[in-house]
Order: C-alpha cells, then sequence, then structure tokens
C-alpha cells in the first residue's frame, strides 16, 4: 500500500479541552506527530509572554497545531468529502499543512524576531525542505511532497482552495487559536459556533465560501476575534512583558558586539549574533533555555541587563501611559533627554509601543491590501462578498484600530534618591500624581496579577 | 523612538513623492532585500511580497499628520500619493536616519511602474531557487500580470544593478 494512504491499524485519538477528541488514522500524520521537530512545540507557548496576564494562559505550539489539524481533517472528511469541486488528493496536502503550519515559531518569536531579524516562516520552510526528521517523513509520500506542503503554507502554491483552508480571513488557524486562546486565558470572548460555520462552508475553484445561512456564525466569529484582539493580545502587561523581553535581547545583542565578557557564556546565542543561524542551532532553542539564560543574566555585572533579566523574572514590569505619536512626539525627545541626564538609559526604559489590528477587509481593485474576503454563496449560485450582505461587518469593514502606549519603570523615576529634581520633571512631563501613574489609577492592571 | 517609522519617512522623503500603495510596498521590500535596515515583516499575497506592517506603519503616519496621502480617482480605482508633511520634515530632523545610498536606489525604482516592481519584488522572494523555477513560479501565481521572458530577464539584470549600486556609490 502506498504511504500516502496508509491507515493506522486502530484509530488513535488524543484528548482535547477544545475539539473534545483529535482523531489520527492516517500514518503520515502519526508519524509527523512524532518527530523531533514537531514534539519541539510542545515547548514554545502559543501566546508568549501572555502568561505574565493571564495565568492560564500555559499551552503550547504543539496543542493548537494539532487543534488546526483537526479542524481541516473535519471539514474535508465530513464537509468537503465528495463534493464536486474538492479533489480528495488536496485531503493529505491539506492536513499536513495544517499540522505543520507553525513549526517555524521559536520561543518568544514575536521579540526574537525583531531583533534578531528572523523570520520563522523563513524556519518553517527550512525545516520542511530541509534535513529533518519531518523532511524524512513526507519524502515517502513522493519527493516533491515537502515543497507542496511548504508552498501552501508559505501561500505560493497554486492550490489557492487549499491555501485558503489554513490561511485566509476565516480559516482552520484562527478557528482554532480564538477558541484555544479563550479556553486557556479563561476569558468569556473568543467563542463563536464553529460547527455551525463548518457545516456551511463549501470548496469553490480557488477558495472556501460560506453558504449564506451561516452568515450570522460568520459575524459572530469576526466580532470574537475583534474582542480576543483587543482583550487578550494586546493587553498592555503583557505587551509591557514584551518589551522587557525584547530590551533584554537587544542588551545582550549589544554587549557581545563589545566583546562584553559574559559570566555565562550564551553559546546558544552565538550563531544568532552573527547572524549564522542554522535550522539546527535553531531547533535547539525553546523556552527552557531562554529561561535558564534569562535565570543567569540576573547575576551578571551590567547593572541594564541584570535588572532587566530580574524585572522579567519577577514580573517587575513597567507601567505605562497613553502616547499620541502624532501630539507628543517633542515630548518624548524631552523625555528622552531627561531620561539620560537622571542616568536612565532612554534606549531600554522609554519605549513606544504599538498595536494595530483591521477585524475584516474586503479586497478593492487597484490597492495593495490583499486579504482575501470572505465570500458568501447565494441561494442562487451567486457569490457575494460577507460586507455586502452583513450591516454589521460592513460597518467595521476597512477600519483599522490602532493604540500607542509609552512605557517606562515607575519605581526608577519615584525614586528620589539620585537627581530628584530631573525625576521630577520627568513625573510632570509624564502627567503622574505623586506616587502613581494615570495607569495605576485608571486601571490597576498591574498592581493586581494575573488579573484580567 | 519611532525609528522604524523614521526610516520609512526618510524613504519617502528621498523618493520627493511615491504614488501608489502598491509601488511603496515593492521598494522597500526591494531595498529590504538588498540589505537596507528596514525591519517591516513580509509575507506572500497576490500582488508578491506584502507588508500588512508597512501598511499600518503608513497609515499611522498618516494620522500623525506626518505623511500626506492624496487619493485619486484613476480609471476604475483609487491610487494614493505619498509625500512628507512640513511636521514630517521637522519630526525627521529631530529623528535623522543614516543608510548611505538608499536615496539612489529609491530614486531608480520610483523610476519604475509598480508592474515591474511588483516582477523584481517577486523574484527577489524566490531567490533561493533556481532561475528556470522562478520563471514557472511567476507564470504559474502571477498568469493575470502575462510576464514575458524578456521582463524577467530584464528583472534579474536590474537587481544586479541596483545590488551593485547600494554598495558602490
Amino acid at each position: 500500500m502506498a504511504y500516502s494512504s496508509e491507515k493506522l491499524s486502530e484509530e488513535k485519538v488524543f484528548k482535547d479541552p477544545v475539539h473534545r477528541y483529535i482523531h489520527v488514522q492516517d500514518r503520515i500524520i502519526w508519524d509527523l506527530i512524532g518527530t523531533k521537530e514537531f514534539q519541539r512545540l510542545r515547548r514554545i507557548k502559543q501566546l508568549g509572554t501572555t502568561y505574565l496576564t493571564f495565568h492560564g494562559a500555559e499551552h503550547s505550539r504543539f496543542n493548537h497545531s494539532l487543534g488546526v489539524y483537526e479542524i481541516v481533517r473535519r471539514i474535508s472528511d465530513d464537509v468537503f468529502k465528495g463534493r464536486q469541486e474538492w479533489n480528495d488528493d488536496n485531503r493529505l496536502l491539506a492536513l499536513c499543512a495544517a499540522l505543520l503550519h507553525d513549526l517555524g515559531h521559536g520561543p518568544f518569536s514575536h521579540s526574537f524576531e525583531k531583533v534578531f531579524n528572523l523570520d520563522h516562516e523563513d524556519f518553517t520552510k527550512k525545516i520542511i525542505l530541509g534535513d529533518t526528521e519531518v523532511n524524512q517523513v513526507l519524502q515517502r509520500v513522493d519527493a516533491g511532497f515537502p515543497r507542496k506542503v511548504e508552498e501552501v503554507i508559505a501561500k505560493t502554491s497554486k492550490n489557492k482552495l487549499v491555501v485558503s483552508l489554513i490561511s485566509s480571513q476565516i480559516d482552520a488557524d484562527r478557528m482554532d487559536y480564538l477558541q484555544r486562546d479563550a479556553y486557556f486565558t479563561g476569558v468569556s470572548y473568543g467563542h463563536f459556533d464553529m460547527e455551525r460555520i463548518l457545516r456551511v462552508m463549501r470548496p469553490r475553484e480557488d477558495q472556501v465560501v460560506i453558504k449564506q445561512s451561516g452568515m450570522h456564525a460568520v459575524e459572530d466569529y469576526i466580532m470574537s476575534r475583534y474582542q480576543m484582539y483587543w482583550q487578550v493580545y494586546f493587553h498592555p502587561v503583557t505587551r509591557s512583558a514584551e518589551v522587557i523581553l525584547t530590551k533584554i535581547l537587544h542588551r545582550v545583542k549589544h554587549l557581545f558586539e563589545k566583546s562584553y565578557q559574559f559570566k555565562y557564556d550564551p553559546i546558544h546565542f552565538y550563531t544568532l549574533f552573527k547572524g549564522e543561524m542554522t535550522v539546527s542551532d535553531y531547533l535547539k532553542l525553546d523556552e527552557s533555555i531562554i529561561l535558564y539564560y534569562f535565570q543567569m543574566w540576573q547575576e551578571e555585572d551590567d547593572d541594564i541587563l541584570r535588572n532587566l533579566a530580574c524585572r522579567f523574572l519577577d514580573r517587575n514590569l513597567f507601567k505605562y501611559t497613553e502616547f499620541d505619536p502624532a501630539k507628543e512626539y517633542k515630548k518624548l525627545s524631552e523625555l528622552s533627554l531627561l531620561f539620560e541626564k537622571a542616568g536612565i538609559d532612554p534606549e531600554y526604559y522609554l519605549v513606544v509601543d504599538s498595536s494595530s489590528d483591521l477585524p475584516y477587509d474586503f479586497y478593492r481593485p487597484g490597492e495593495e491590501e490583499e486579504r482575501l474576503p470572505i465570500h458568501l454563496l447565494l441561494k442562487n449560485g451567486e457569490i457575494r462578498e460577507l460586507s455586502r450582505e452583513s450591516a454589521i461587518v460592513d460597518a467595521i469593514s476597512g477600519k483599522r484600530r490602532t493604540d500607542h502606549k509609552l512605557y517606562y519603570p515607575s519605581d526608577f523615576i519615584h525614586d528620589n534618591r539620585i537627581k530628584p529634581q530631573i525625576k521630577k520633571q520627568i513625573r510632570r512631563l509624564l502627567e503622574l500624581d505623586e506616587g502613581q501613574s494615570r495607569s495605576d489609577i485608571s486601571k490597576q492592571w498591574n498592581t493586581r496579577p494575573n488579573r484580567e | 523612538m519611532l525609528k522604524d517609522h523614521a526610516k520609512i519617512m526618510h524613504a519617502i522623503a528621498a523618493s520627493s513623492e511615491i504614488t501608489g500603495r502598491k509601488k511603496l510596498q515593492k521598494m522597500v521590500y526591494i531595498a529590504k532585500k538588498i540589505d537596507f535596515p528596514f525591519h517591516e515583516k513580509f509575507a506572500f499575497h497576490f500582488y508578491g511580497p506584502y507588508s500588512e506592517e508597512l501598511t499600518l506603519r503608513i497609515e499611522e503616519l498618516c494620522n500623525m499628520g506626518f505623511l500626506n496621502e492624496v487619493k485619486e480617482k484613476k480609471g476604475g480605482y483609487y491610487q494614493y500619493r505619498y509625500s512628507l508633511t512640513e511636521t514630517g520634515t521637522e519630526f525627521l530632523s529631530l529623528n535623522e536616519v543614516e543608510m548611505a545610498h538608499l536615496e539612489d536606489c529609491l530614486r531608480d525604482m520610483n523610476g519604475q511602474s509598480a508592474r515591474f516592481l511588483e516582477l523584481v519584488s517577486t523574484v527577489l522572494y524566490f531567490e533561493g531557487l533556481p532561475k528556470e523555477e522562478v520563471q514557472e513560479k511567476i507564470f504559474t501565481l502571477k498568469s493575470k500580470q502575462r510576464y514575458t521572458e524578456e521582463e524577467v530577464d530584464r528583472a534579474y539584470e536590474y537587481i544586479t544593478d541596483l545590488k551593485g549600486k547600494a554598495r558602490i556609490h
């Protein structure tokens, strides 16, 4: 029997809090899950630093990848199977791409990518095509199969229907992470009727469309996504932790470039510092390794590195205030000068962080915003873009929401033992009441750990 | 602080004015690929490499009053023109950006059509593949653009010239 159609003698199931069970019948899926590159995803948190805000958010990319696979399996086996527009040859390609779509994520990807100019999508490609166990498993289908899987994940495949299952404005990836992240953070947003959406999905030549009768379930999904972004993913405390993590990486890179003698040699970082990171080096990085170094850096002689590492591990995060770059950029320059005078390096301790999201968008000819819109399948067989039918979606289409915050170490600027007058000026510019920041007063977020 | 914003403003200032969102996206992507330090993340979309981060940054710069965006009707669709406002120029003078040779490269790119830059950026996106495979990708993924083999050859030549310009001047 060909490897591509080989089934396990008995179906395997994984117990899952979101989908109840994840079903595996195909030999190739079972083999891929067993590879060391896929198992590594158990050691990468799905939500990075969010666990410092929502203590339940300890779930991994392993959980999520299995979840995306299960959704695609259900679409393929329960909804699309036998339909004219669905070619069963797509099934295995879609399942493998769904399972492996996040394979190249590293620990705290967002910060690492920013500081070291990395791209997790590039590593996904290299792991799938390189000398890895995943590649060996995929090769057993045929020599060209790893490339086909990689192209679906990179959205460069000509099979647009399969691409849209994994990557579009209503795809298996989003449907899993919204529900999974809501479950593990414990928030009440993020829930929508996925069963209904799956039942009304239909394959078309180059994308998945939704039967018109499922429009309200899709509206609910879009609203859930909107809430999750602003209530969970862009939470200001999580962003504070990420700001500090990014600054730790910046500092350690800077010290390496200045030939600083580390007490504990950061050997796992060397190829990263030199821009020579291989796939094999990359695969050794996981969150345990990174947090080990953070522990060690708490004992370094460099004041900034030591302080930032302690802040991250002890959750002594930066406070924040709302910031309007258009109106306040001069104030920012002024603050930066005052920080320098006060002996607080603004490069590490005065940070503007921006978050932005576009809840839904449709294609406009000639423009570059190229999000594949969600299309409804009308009763007469016509296809119509969602926002033309849904007043709710129309109201938010193309409307981006952005938020800027200015982060700073409240303890430093309230420490009047050194340069008290300058610190007073800083506090005045930040419009802080003596002893408290605006965010302390209005939100009390930072003072109550693990509280929403 | 706002360094990545300043870099984009510097790119637009160096080009005087950029017409078309697609063109702006491709110019920044190409500049990044020839080693200018832009940090926006790009992924492959319908028109080739596209950065949501860059779109966002441009929108922010317009909201901040640093960029001037003029919307013009062109045929059946709208086109956007970008230039620096006075406040933007003032901001840039406070946050100077050093990128040697960038100006020459950007001016050169600005003189090309968005269609050609789309081809150049797609070639760069697949630069790890042999030329025949890149060509096949272009003819399959961009069949609607009907690029010819000659145009692909020209894109390769253009990349070599541009890389030379980035290094030699």
